[in-house]
């Protein structure tokens, strides 16, 4: 009953009664710590005192938003497809004209506001097969399993989707790292699968070990059906950039095992250490000859959010299938179908990127040189990132050989330790938490991605520029240093 | 036997889970005597729920229509030069122009440097540079808050505002989404619990826009079906939904209450009666309302008016509009705009519990944010050029076409249909398709059951093959049992349109004589 004696029921849809998936789902580099960073550059803006002018989110890996500037190639022939009367205009390169006409003429109605095929617009598909083509040593692609996506995350969730299946200790494993990028996490608890976790190595550069492989698979095995392998590589939170061999076994755990195999790739731009190589799934799959190359199933998938271009807003996003079944791939298309297609405009800064300016066209100079800068800039960055927290006690970071991010491992006092109990939240949390409150720097804590029992993290973007970037570091030293006294 | 096969048999020996329990593959022998294995992902080990999906405005005869059209551009001869797709909503396909103002704004938000160029007009600068302020780094390549741009959202609220004479709108009950269907199946996914004869079920009316059904397939709700009434131009009756809803309580747990308006595929626009009556029932019966408003513009027939279910609800009270949970839907790829492929939309949510709202804000982080492009977009349409701005005139003048044309095409296709013997139309009275009811002989139906086809997919496929137009079998989208149907837009420019139609009556009365 409500306050004036009206008899009120309870809502439809409350907490109790919704979706108990959806209840599971967490989604740290968006979640609690991000909305109170949020809430305080709200309470900046409103006049506030803060001990800082404004917050850092080094949360999440958002170039543009942190300086990152996009290439101007890409976005003249946007700009020209969103507009087609700039052709006319002198100021656009022909390159760029050439490439908005290509694209155009592929869309219905020649207007990027028309509706694609769902797998994607053909020849985006035709030209993402030759750049993995000629990525990859000239290993052939067929442009007929390559379908386009929102961002690269549609893609692994779709494929996440087709592969779960069962009811209890059938139920549908799925293995994927600890650190993870916590999508995966997030997708698998949303269908009700099992997230089968193998661990990183921490003490070997987080470098992959096919005996951790096999033990959690054999205990997965007890109490469900193990049917998916996902590896991130370059790695998300960890940066290892993982090596051949490593490839290799993997491929070879896949076969033996019968795993699906899902490589997220969407960092194969951000490669920065020395002795370090991107080793494309595909392209290793297929050196191990017919054994392998035409049995292994296997989905490669990449984005337009990372790499040099930074482009997270536009959802582009594709996912190579390989030796897939030919029924599975009818209904995967089918699936795609339901949601019509995926953006555009998405879709045309995919092509674009896996057709970029060549060296005879008027665009290649300034493209090149765009590129360049915003690569080494962030193997600038990533070494600054290493070497500066490794120089604070009580932190240590393994070298960031690629991505976009640093986990270091934080040591935290048992009194910090007790305290965030009293609070109720998790070490790292807490820690990071009070990093916000105090420096109003933003990171997301290990506990998000998953670390080892008794270990504490936290995942920063190395994203700012490097006058920033060498302030917020030192800013974090001294809170380390500060925090570490506190609870002494 | 390779050193893979052989550990693997030894570790099946091992373990104390037999080979079925464990998911593994039974060994094949292949012809040349050499064991191969069936693959991990089959059609018998794949999500159940997935085969069960189906999404017929994209399914196998537009299949059979793309293979066409490649056919045709091999040089196969033909009866006809060209495959016309009439089986989609999309007018930028079928020759309908952008709105000049939303590309210019666009243009200017893809690649700033254009701020400087006089070709630009100032209204369409200083929406970009609004934009532009709210995106991270000032550039549309950031990702958004999840939920979607702050001040699109309040632009969205205050649209909705005028739109519904005042009604307040609160940007916070805005989600900007990708595309509508994002919206709708989001909104299904968190409506979903419960198991056997506890299990949602989701009221939806047949004839529906299958996304419906696809989603309810994919996630295991039950469709409940309520028959919009054909006799009396598609209107919704309540004692069908109670019919509905007093059946479906035997074996789920109905929760939710689809309604697509201006309707899809059949057009109807509901009269202020209908929706208030709706809305009564929705909350006598306690179901979540899902008003489907993506066609809201799109109204042609005199006497006809878009009522939106927020404002009916506001106007009935504060007994329903304090109480009835109701999310209603837009996009930018209907109405004058015809923007599909940037995928831009929101849904607005009324009387949403607090600890959802949270929980449904934590779902839609996962997927980071809907493309900006779609949502700047979306901020143009709410936002578009007043009177005063110099791209007014331009913009009345490109939208009233638009609008108008499709209005004449409505008639046109009314009217022509409707002297076909054997087809009979409704008034398309909203949105952009016909639904014309057709007699198809006893001898068709029968061939078509003997090819295992559906008796309007028969008819169709046929069509497609004589005469290169390609249409929706009602069958995809639903209707009373025994009747058929196609779908058919009206988006071709007017005079293809007229050709298409007298095409389409040819191929009828040919048909018919064919299988009399």
């Amino acid at each position: 009953y409500s306050l004036n004696g009206v008899p009120c029921r309870g809502k439809v849809l409350t907490v109790d009664n919704m979706n108990p998936n959806v209840k599971r789902v967490e989604y740290a580099v968006r979640g609690p710590i991000v909305q109170r960073a949020v809430q305080i550059e709200k309470e900046l803006r409103e006049g506030v005192k803060k001990p800082f002018t404004e917050v850092i989110k080094a949360n999440i890996g958002d170039a543009h938003a942190m300086g990152q500037k996009p290439i101007t190639f890409l976005r003249q022939v946007l700009a020209l497809c969103s507009y087609p009367e700039l052709l006319e205009d002198n100021k656009f390169p022909e390159d760029a004209k050439k490439r908005a006409q290509r694209i155009l003429g592929a869309c219905g109605g020649h207007s990027i506001g028309a509706y694609s095929a769902s797998q994607g617009i053909e020849c985006v598909r035709q030209d993402v097969a030759r750049y993995i083509e000629k990525r990859d040593g000239g290993i052939p692609s067929n442009p007929d399993n390559i379908y386009l996506s929102t961002g690269a995350s549609d893609a692994i969730v779709t494929m996440l989707k087709l592969l779960v299946c069962g009811e209890g200790r059938d139920r549908t494993g799925v293995m994927i790292s600890i650190p993870q990028y916590p999508l995966y996490s997030a997708a698998l608890a949303d269908l009700g699968a099992v997230q089968i976790s193998y661990y990183l190595d921490e003490e070997k550069c987080w470098s992959l070990d096919v005996a951790e492989l096999r033990r959690a698979l054999n205990a997965a095995r007890q109490h469900c059906n193990p049917r998916v392998l996902c590896i991130i590589n370059p790695g998300n939170p960890t940066g290892q950039v993982q090596s051949r061999q490593c490839i290799e076994d993997v491929i070879r755990f896949a076969k033996e095992e019968h795993l699906f195999l899902m490589a997220d790739e969407v960092y194969q731009d951000n490669v920065y250490a020395e002795g370090c190589k991107f080793h494309s799934f595909k392209k290793v799959l297929f050196e191990m000859g017919p054994e392998y190359s035409s049995t292994v199933e296997m989905a490669s998938f990449h984005s337009t959010s990372k790499c040099y271009m930074g482009e997270c807003g536009f959802r582009g996003g594709y996912m190579e299938v390989i030796n897939m079944d030919p029924e599975v791939k009818t209904q995967l298309t089918k699936l795609v179908s339901v949601r019509l297609c995926p953006p555009v405009p998405g879709q045309a800064l995919l092509d674009l990127v896996v057709n970029p300016p060549q060296p005879d066209e008027p665009s290649y100079i300034t493209f090149m040189k765009e590129r360049t800068a915003v690569l080494s800039a962030l193997a600038e960055k990533a070494r600054l990132t290493e070497q500066t927290f490794n120089a604070v006690p009580g932190i240590t970071c393994n070298p960031v050989q690629g991505a976009m991010y640093t986990f270091p491992r934080i040591t935290l006092p048992e009194k910090a330790i007790d305290k965030a109990k009293e609070e109720g939240k998790v070490p790292d949390m807490y820690y990071c938490m009070r990093l916000l409150e105090e420096e109003g720097i933003c990171l997301v804590p290990g506990s998000g991605f998953g670390q080892r029992e008794g270990t504490f993290h936290f995942r920063m973007t190395i994203l700012p520029p490097t006058e920033k970037l060498k302030v917020v570091l030192q800013k974090i030293r001294d809170f380390h240093v500060r925090f570490t006294q506190e609870f002494s | 036997m390779n050193h893979g096969t052989a550990l693997l048999w030894k570790r099946r020996a091992l373990s104390s889970l037999s080979a079925t329990r464990r998911g593994l593959p039974k060994e094949k022998m292949t012809e040349n005597g050499m064991m191969s294995r069936a693959k991990v992902l089959t059609i018998d080990t794949i999500n159940p729920t997935v085969k069960k999906v189906e999404y017929a405005v994209r399914g196998p005869i537009v299949q059979r229509a793309v293979e066409l059209e490649r056919e045709l551009s091999q040089g196969m001869k033909k009866p006809f030069a060209e495959v016309i797709k009439a089986n989609i909503g999309d007018a930028h396909a079928m020759g309908q122009q952008p709105i000049t103002f939303f590309r210019q704004v666009l243009a200017l938000c893809s690649y700033p440097e254009l701020l400087s160029d006089n070709t630009f007009p100032e209204d369409a600068k200083s929406r970009a540079c609004r934009i532009l302020q709210s995106c991270g780094g000032h550039s549309m390549g950031a990702y958004s808050a999840s939920q979607g741009i702050d001040s699109v959202r309040e632009d969205v609220a205050r649209y909705i505002e005028r739109r519904d004479g005042g009604v307040p709108c609160d940007p916070d009950d805005i989600y900007l989404t990708t595309g509508a269907s994002d919206g709708i199946v989001t909104m299904l996914k968190l409506l979903v619990c419960g198991e056997g004869a506890s299990r949602t079920g989701v009221m939806i009316s047949i004839p529906q826009y299958p996304l419906y059904s696809a989603a309810l397939a994919e996630l295991g709700a039950v469709q409940i079906n309520y028959y919009l009434n054909e006799e009396k131009c598609w209107s919704l009756d309540i004692p069908e939904l109670q019919r509905a809803l007093d059946e479906a309580r035997q074996y789920c747990n109905p929760r939710a209450l689809c309604i697509i308006n201006p309707g899809n595929p059949t057009g109807q626009v509901q009269s202020r009666k209908c929706i208030e009556d709706v809305i009564q029932f929705a909350a006598k019966e306690r179901l979540f309302l899902m008003a489907d408003e993506v066609y809201q513009d799109n109204v042609y027939a005199d006497g006809c008016q878009f009522h939106s279910f927020k404002k009916v609800l506001f106007e009935m009270g504060p007994e329903y509009s304090d109480t009835v949970e109701l999310a209603s839907f837009h996009s930018t790829s209907k109405c004058y705009m015809g923007e599909c492929g940037f995928r831009g939309g929101y849904m607005e949510l009324i009387n949403m519990d607090d600890e959802v709202k949270a929980q449904l804000t934590k779902l839609v982080s996962v997927r980071l944010c809907p493309p900006v492009p779609g949502q700047a977009l979306m901020d143009l349409v709410v936002n578009p050029p007043q009177p005063g701005e110099p791209s007014y005139d331009n913009f009345i003048k490109e939208r009233t076409a638009t609008l108008s044309a499709l209005a004449e095409k409505a008639k046109l296709t009314e009217q022509v249909l409707n002297t076909v013997q054997g087809i009979s139309c409704n008034p398309v009275q909203g949105a952009m398709y016909s639904f014309p009811r057709i007699t198809i002989p006893e001898k068709a139906v029968k061939e078509a059951t003997e090819k295992g086809q559906q008796p309007d997919m028969f008819y169709c496929m046929k069509m497609l093959e004589e005469t290169g137009i390609c249409l929706v079998p009602g069958s995809g989208f639903g209707q009373k049992d025994g009747t058929y149907h196609f779908r058919m837009t009206i988006l071709p420019p007017s005079d293809k349109l007229k050709i298409l139609l007298d095409k389409v009556k040819e191929f009828h009365q040919k048909f018919t004589q064919q299988y009399s």
